[in-house]
């Protein structure tokens, strides 16, 4: 891999940059890896890259059947937060989010991690007490976060309307070192390193069935032929159901469209992310100038990856309240993505019923944060069988009903 | 130069002459002008800056495709950013000012990029500001984010109002031209209801400017009796300036209609959103000319073929004293044609093709205009307008041939169907090699429930660009044209020093160069390139460069132009405004607070109110210079001694009423409510299907087949679904009804000692003593003059009587409690109280103690749930192994050492750390007050086997470093043996 730098770039501009590089290999698929991870989503990437560069395994493939980072994580809203409620949501998630901030140095590719802090409005008495309770949390799980008053808020973010008129704001949960990443970049950045590392991404290639023998996983169909392998990692998101019964086991997921939209670009006047879970909206500016937009998930199941426009009215109508000068702005596009939710609002990360298959889903409307934190415990989870990181997260716990609610914090959760 | 021509411009009415102002140049244009062609009058081509590289900008199209005239336009709360030239009509002192410049737009220090393009060819950001970490959110990050964006931020709140309409058609036909009237005639003479949008202020689309006859009368005329025809039809509604913005699901549509943006002035809504159901779209929404992508195409003053004779024959405007024509196609002939006529001077057509022999050609050589062919453009001389251009060999690398001074280009790359609101939900495209686009596949269209299409398209939408295909039916004369010959780059060998100077995306700066770059480095699917290059994200949403990004990538690949395929349509067709999204719904009735019938009362008192679900309650009555806390020990301490009142009519009240009602409330409830007596009360619990302890209550039993649940004030509307989901999805062949009646009653808690004299001293039938009516019983009948029920029930600890009546007699009953209890000093009290006493108590609170993922059992309240009962929800999930393990968190009572109040929501540490290096804890304050009746600090918290550890001591966190002791102590601070409440 040659390095990405200002002064490659120099080079290059010399010669009208004929001399860039693959940013990845484009191979056909061999008969047989070590390790094949069915999507090459942000999470699914991450793995892969883990697999390696944690556990030595790199004769893996990432299979995906249409382009790389195509699914959510090339759809979302990018807010990386780890200001979650419980122990084994606030570990992951600030795992993430630490190795967030160098993944552009491990990567050599800059995916635009930018801490540029995360605040979660309170409007109610109950959501007042709701975030004190996650900031005592949050200190002991080795987060930092605050509550601050309304005043703060209004001087980190001066197009709030803090005083309502429906819902005042009574403060707000802050994580400075909260923030925004550039969400392709980070599915391309984990995909060159994996190319790197001689792992091959077959893009335009559908898992279509998974096969076994004695209750072992010992390969996947796919429209480019059956590739053997003796360890799986299904991590597809919105279609997980799919691969799940592919490998003869069910899910406790349901599919959804989440929407989402953005404003026509304008100049910086919103630095921070805002959250604003009393009226189901949030909002961030992104580096172009658009204000990027999200709200609740459709109320019913589907798998058109398509905006509806129902709750896009909510959305708009509830943060006009809270930043009343985008009335004057204009919806540039609007958009939906399939989330995987879960009955607990948690992901999965889990073995499975069929030996070396392993899944990890459900990470819903909040997944994006969790790329690099997912991407290594999951790792961890399928080479060495065990890790802490994944350890609440596996499928008995819908059964022993030992769940990892974080619906209890949060009305909205991105 | 550009300027007004002495006559034409069907559009504008030479008369009426209005005053606008541009950058604080007064100008002058006329009525029916579009701010781009005011400004084209005016002499100002240039109008902005792009957004990568900062160059000059110039206007290159005449409607929504326009992604370079972009303005700043009006002031405070009627300013608007990113404002469409093209699109935007003139009215008397608009005022608007170019964006995206420092310190001015004719000299802009952000220029400077663009001398150094080489270095900023497209994804170079992913490549570098790598190191050293902090400078990307420090130092390169904020530099990119203030030289990026567009428009300056609006400021102020929105001084207009906006609306929303609701319409049901049997066809909905989107596009004015001559193909939408021709299908709104047909679909409006079979009877159909119909309504026709046109995005534009004038009907008729593209057939006035660009000609032809029809059934022996110009295209005007027949525009008008067809206008006539639609008009005299009241099963069909018309309607310009409303543009078809998005299509969903089910024939579900929405239009933008600017309503009032060309007159300011009146108080009409500025937009108005049309959301649409129909039972058949047609889309008749016409098509986009390309630009040709030639070295410094993007220098002001090069601009469309189509929109350079459009400002020329509606406006009377001329673009350029000297304009070269450039083409692929017949079509653009038509542009030199009518500069020609209009007196200007076309030093000649620059046509890629071998030949040039089709009708509208010879008809351009017949009037002495010179015609290159087998030519392209070389480049463009000039920096901010157009000074000249370099002929060369369309077949060859570029070596000039010729110079040709000139003022203006006309470019023509052919026409891309406009083919958006077929794709939003679903439709798919073919490509059609003849006209070289992408048009809707008839075979693939946009399905719905039943399988049928809903939508079909017509007219050039569809890629039928003569009018002789658009009306089969009439006799039309028109020129014929020969075949285009598709150019995808000018010229064909160009060099690499030349590709990088042909500009795909005018707005986002996205040149050949940058296409080619992405297929070189492996981001090749067309999403990919997309998303490395920005090609088409810039707020025309790649309407201009899309098709023609495309062709180079799919060449760069060495992949036919289908297989590479198309990015996705998305909603919507242009911006539209947030405001209009929201409609009417903002300020005070954005979420109307509901209002209890006492609720002025409180207002009228000085409360300080907590917005609780849409509700707003008195969280307490400061009087005078009183602090809440004051105001909430005196509230309490009345109440103990005395005598308070409280507005407790938010709490929800739902009636479960029908032969199997009982059935209905035993599974509803972890208790036994079928045995419940008429004329009792019992407090029950709810739990969700996973055990989860969701609501508690009072239920009464008004008869035997008729229940009173009473339910938290958060809690009622989602109960009532809870309730209707049940009955409606599972159990549908019970006999049960449920009606939320929350609203009907006005609900009162007379609390304290004197509870019971006040509510005698008011009189009536009832006997309130406590033989008559015990603990959880209650009783109907009159209260003084009020119709009334009264349960006796008690959050408080104290006597207490809660009384319901009529809502519309609410607030006098509240009055005449207040005269009667006069005398025993009756004082409202408000939610902090009811807290804080109930807290006293040990009394659980939902969403206190609860928060999701409590049991009952974790609660103490293992009494409410019944053991003879078969089954009810929840009961399940208490066999799981989680929920049935000893080792859980349970409710205890928490007292701190020193007696101060224990921080809302900390934790009781344990020892070490857990395997993620987290701190242990074992517990957890789940409410915590000061209790005045105490005087000292009391909590409630669950904690690990917490109640059979009295009298443990635990330490807790606080947001500092420092802990806090509490013990473990029984929750019941006062009153253990209920001796208050049973009098
Ligand atoms: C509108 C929206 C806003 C969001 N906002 C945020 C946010 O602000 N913050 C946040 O943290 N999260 C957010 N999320 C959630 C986040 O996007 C997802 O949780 C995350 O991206 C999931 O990543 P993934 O890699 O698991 O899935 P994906 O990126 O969806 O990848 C799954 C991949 O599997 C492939 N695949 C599926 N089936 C097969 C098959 N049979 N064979 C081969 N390949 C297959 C798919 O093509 C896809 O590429 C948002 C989501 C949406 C939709």
């Amino acid at each position: 891999m040659r390095r990405y730098s200002a002064f490659a770039i120099v080079r290059e501009a010399a010669r009208h940059h004929l001399g860039w590089e693959r940013a990845w290999a484009s191979p056909s698929p061999k008969a047989r890896y070590d390790a094949v991870i069915v999507g090459a989503g942000g999470h699914g990437l991450a793995t892969a890259y883990y697999l390696g560069k944690n556990h030595g395994i790199t004769n893996v493939a990432v299979i995906e059947k249409g382009w790389l980072g195509g699914g959510n994580t090339g759809r979302n809203t990018t807010i990386i937060r780890s200001n979650y409620l419980q122990d084994p949501s606030a570990a992951i998630y600030e795992k993430s989010r630490s190795l967030y901030e160098t993944m552009s140095q491990d990567l050599n590719y800059n995916v635009m991690f930018s801490p540029r802090g995360v605040m979660m409005l309170a409007q109610t008495e109950h959501e007042l007490r709701g975030y004190r309770r996650t900031t005592h949390a949050n200190a002991l799980q080795g987060v930092a976060t605050e509550f601050i008053a309304p005043e703060r808020v209004r001087e980190l973010c001066p197009i709030i309307n803090i005083d309502g008129p429906r819902y005042p704001v009574l403060g707000a949960l802050w994580q400075p070192r909260g923030g925004t990443a550039r969400h392709d970049a980070v599915a391309w950045g984990y995909a060159r390193a994996c190319s790197a590392m001689g792992m091959d991404i077959i893009q335009q290639c559908e898992v279509t069935g998974v096969q076994s023998a004695n209750g072992k996983v010992t390969g996947v169909r796919t429209t480019k032929g059956d590739i053997a392998t003796p360890k799986l990692g299904i991590v597809v998101a919105g279609h997980s159901g799919v691969l799940a019964e592919m490998a003869g086991f069910r899910l406790p997921v349901e599919s959804v469209a989440l929407q989402a939209l953005v404003s026509e670009p304008i100049k910086p006047c919103m630095d921070v992310v805002v959250m604003a879970n009393t009226v189901h909206g949030y909002m961030s500016q992104s580096d172009k100038g658009e204000m990027v937009i999200g709200g609740g998930a459709d109320g019913y199941n589907n798998y058109t990856q398509r905006g509806s426009f129902h709750h896009i009215e909510e959305t708009v109508r509830a943060l006009i309240e809270t930043f009343p000068m985008i009335s004057r702005l204009k919806m540039l596009r609007q958009w939906g993505g399939i989330v995987d939710m879960t009955g607990d609002r948690s992901p999965i990360l889990s073995k499975t019923p069929l030996e070396g298959c392993f899944i990890n889903c459900g990470w819903g409307t909040g997944g994006f944060k969790a790329i690099p934190g997912s991407g290594w415990g999951f790792a961890e989870l399928m080479a060495k069988g065990h890790s802490p990181l994944t350890a609440a997260f596996g499928l008995e716990r819908f059964r022993e009903g030992r769940f990892v609610d974080e619906s209890v914090a949060a009305g909205v959760a991105h | 130069m550009s300027t007004r021509l002495a006559t034409g411009g069907r559009l504008v009415d030479r008369g009426a002459q209005i005053e606008f102002s541009f950058n604080g140049k007064r100008l002058q244009g006329f009525l029916g002008d579009t701010l781009a062609s005011a400004l084209l009058a005016n002499g100002q081509m240039l109008v902005g800056r792009s957004f990568k590289y900062h160059r000059p900008r110039g206007i290159v199209a005449s409607g929504p495709e326009e992604p370079n005239a972009l303005v700043n336009l009006g002031e405070a709360g009627r300013f608007e950013p990113n404002q469409r030239a093209t699109t935007t009509e003139l009215f008397a002192g608009l005022s608007a000012r170019s964006q995206n410049h420092w310190p001015s737009l004719e000299f802009d220090i952000g220029a400077l990029n663009s001398y150094a393009a080489r270095v900023l060819p497209a994804g170079f950001y992913y490549k570098t500001f790598i190191h050293p970490r902090p400078f990307w959110k420090h130092v390169f990050e904020p530099i990119i984010r203030h030289s990026a964006g567009l428009g300056a931020a609006p400021k102020d709140r929105d001084a207009d109002r906006y609306e929303h309409f609701y319409v049901h058609v049997d066809v909905l036909i989107v596009g004015g031209g001559v193909a939408g009237l021709q299908a709104a005639l047909k679909a409006g003479a079979e009877g159909k209801r119909v309504l026709l949008v046109e995005q534009t202020s004038a009907w008729g689309g593209r057939a006035p400017v660009d000609g032809g006859d029809i059934d022996g009368t110009t295209a005007k005329e027949w525009i008008n009796t067809a206008l006539q025809a639609l008009g005299n039809m009241p099963n069909v509604a018309l309607r310009t300036r409303c543009m078809g913005a998005g299509v969903y699901d089910h024939g579900y549509v929405l239009a933008y209609e600017h309503v009032a943006d060309h007159t300011p002035q009146t108080d009409a809504p500025r937009h108005r959103l049309w959301r649409i159901r129909a039972g058949h779209v047609v889309t008749a929404t016409g098509a986009i000319e390309r630009p040709l992508s030639f070295a410094g195409n993007d220098v002001p003053g090069v601009m469309l073929a189509a929109a350079m004779r459009d400002y020329v024959v509606n406006f009377g405007v001329s673009p350029g004293d000297r304009t070269v024509v450039v083409t692929n196609n017949d079509d653009a002939y038509r542009t030199a044609i009518i500069l020609h006529q209009a007196g200007l001077s076309v030093p000649c057509i620059v046509d890629a093709r071998p030949q040039a022999d089709g009708e509208l050609a010879m008809q351009a050589k017949a009037l002495g205009i010179r015609v290159a062919t087998g030519a392209g453009i070389a480049t463009v001389r000039g920096g901010k307008r157009v000074t000249g251009v370099a002929l060369c060999r369309q077949a060859g690398e570029g070596a000039t041939t010729e110079e040709i001074a000139c003022d203006a280009v006309a470019m023509s790359g052919g026409w891309s169907p406009v083919v958006h609101l077929w794709s939003h939900c679903g439709g798919k495209l073919v490509w059609d090699d003849a006209r070289a686009c992408f048009r809707p596949d008839p075979d693939r269209p946009p399905r719905g429930a039943d399988g049928e299409a809903f939508v079909s398209v017509t007219g050039a939408a569809n890629g039928d660009f003569a009018l002789a295909e658009i009306l089969p039916d009439a006799r039309v004369e028109e020129p014929s044209e020969a075949p285009l010959l598709p150019v995808w780059m000018m010229p064909q060998g160009a060099g690499v020093a030349k590709r990088a100077k042909m500009w795909l995306d005018f707005q986002n700066d996205v040149k050949v160069s940058d296409v080619q770059l992405a297929a070189r480095e492996g981001y090749e699917s067309v999403e990919h390139t997309k998303r490395y290059t920005t090609l088409g994200m810039a707020t025309d949403q790649g309407k201009l460069s899309n098709i023609n990004g495309l062709a180079v990538l799919s060449h760069a690949l060495n992949a036919p132009i289908p297989q590479v395929g198309t990015t996705t349509f998305r909603p919507p067709y242009t911006p539209i405004s947030m405001g209009a999204i929201a409609g009417e719904a903002r300020g005070d009735i954005f979420q109307p607070i509901r209002r209890t019938p006492i609720h002025d009362w409180h207002e009228e008192n000085g409360a300080a109110f907590e917005p609780v679900g849409q509700w707003r309650r008195p969280y307490c009555f400061p009087r005078g210079q009183e602090s809440h806390a004051e105001a909430v020990a005196r509230e309490i301490t009345a109440t103990r001694t005395s005598l308070g009142l409280l507005d407790a009519s938010t709490l929800g009240k739902i009636l479960v009423r029908g032969p199997d009602a009982g059935r209905f409330m035993d599974m509803l409830y972890t208790n036994m409510m079928s045995s419940l007596k008429p004329g009792r009360c019992r407090y029950g619990l709810m739990c969700n299907e996973n055990g989860f302890l969701m609501d508690d209550g009072v239920v009464a039993r008004l008869d035997e087949d008729t229940f009173l649940v009473h339910t938290t004030t958060g809690g009622a509307d989602h109960i009532h679904a809870h309730m209707e989901d049940w009955l409606q999805c599972e159990w549908w062949d019970w006999q049960v009804f449920t009606a939320n009646v929350t609203e009907q009653w006005a609900q009162v808690a007379v609390v304290g000692p004197n509870a019971r004299k006040v509510l005698e001293k008011l009189g009536g039938d009832l006997d309130l003593s406590a033989a008559a009516l015990p603990f959880m019983g209650w009783a109907e009948g009159r209260i003084g003059d009020f119709r009334a029920r009264v349960f006796r029930i008690s959050f408080s600890g104290e006597l207490s009587f809660e009384v319901a009546v009529p809502a519309s007699r609410g607030r006098a009953f509240w009055k005449a409690l207040h005269e009667a209890g006069a005398e025993f000093g009756a004082t409202a009290y408000g939610t902090e109280a009811l807290h804080v006493m109930r807290a006293e108590k040990g009394f659980i609170m939902i969403g206190d103690e609860t928060d999701g993922t409590v049991i009952p059992q974790d609660l103490g309240l293992d009494w409410a749930i019944s053991g003879k009962k078969e089954d009810y929800l929840g009961k399940r999930a208490h066999a799981r192994a989680h929920m049935t393990d000893p080792a859980r968190w349970k409710l205890v009572g928490l007292q701190t050492l020193d007696g101060s109040v224990l921080p809302d929501g900390s934790y009781a540490l344990a020892q070490g750390r857990n395997a993620n290096g987290q701190r242990n804890t074992q517990g957890r304050v789940t409410s915590t007050y000061l209790s005045p009746t105490l005087g000292r600090g009391i909590a409630m918290g669950l904690v690990l086997n917490g109640p059979e550890r009295m009298g443990e001591v635990l330490s807790f966190n606080t947001v500092g470093e420092a802990t806090v002791e509490a013990r473990i102590v029984s929750p019941v601070f006062y009153d253990p043996e209920g001796e208050k409440q049973n009098v």
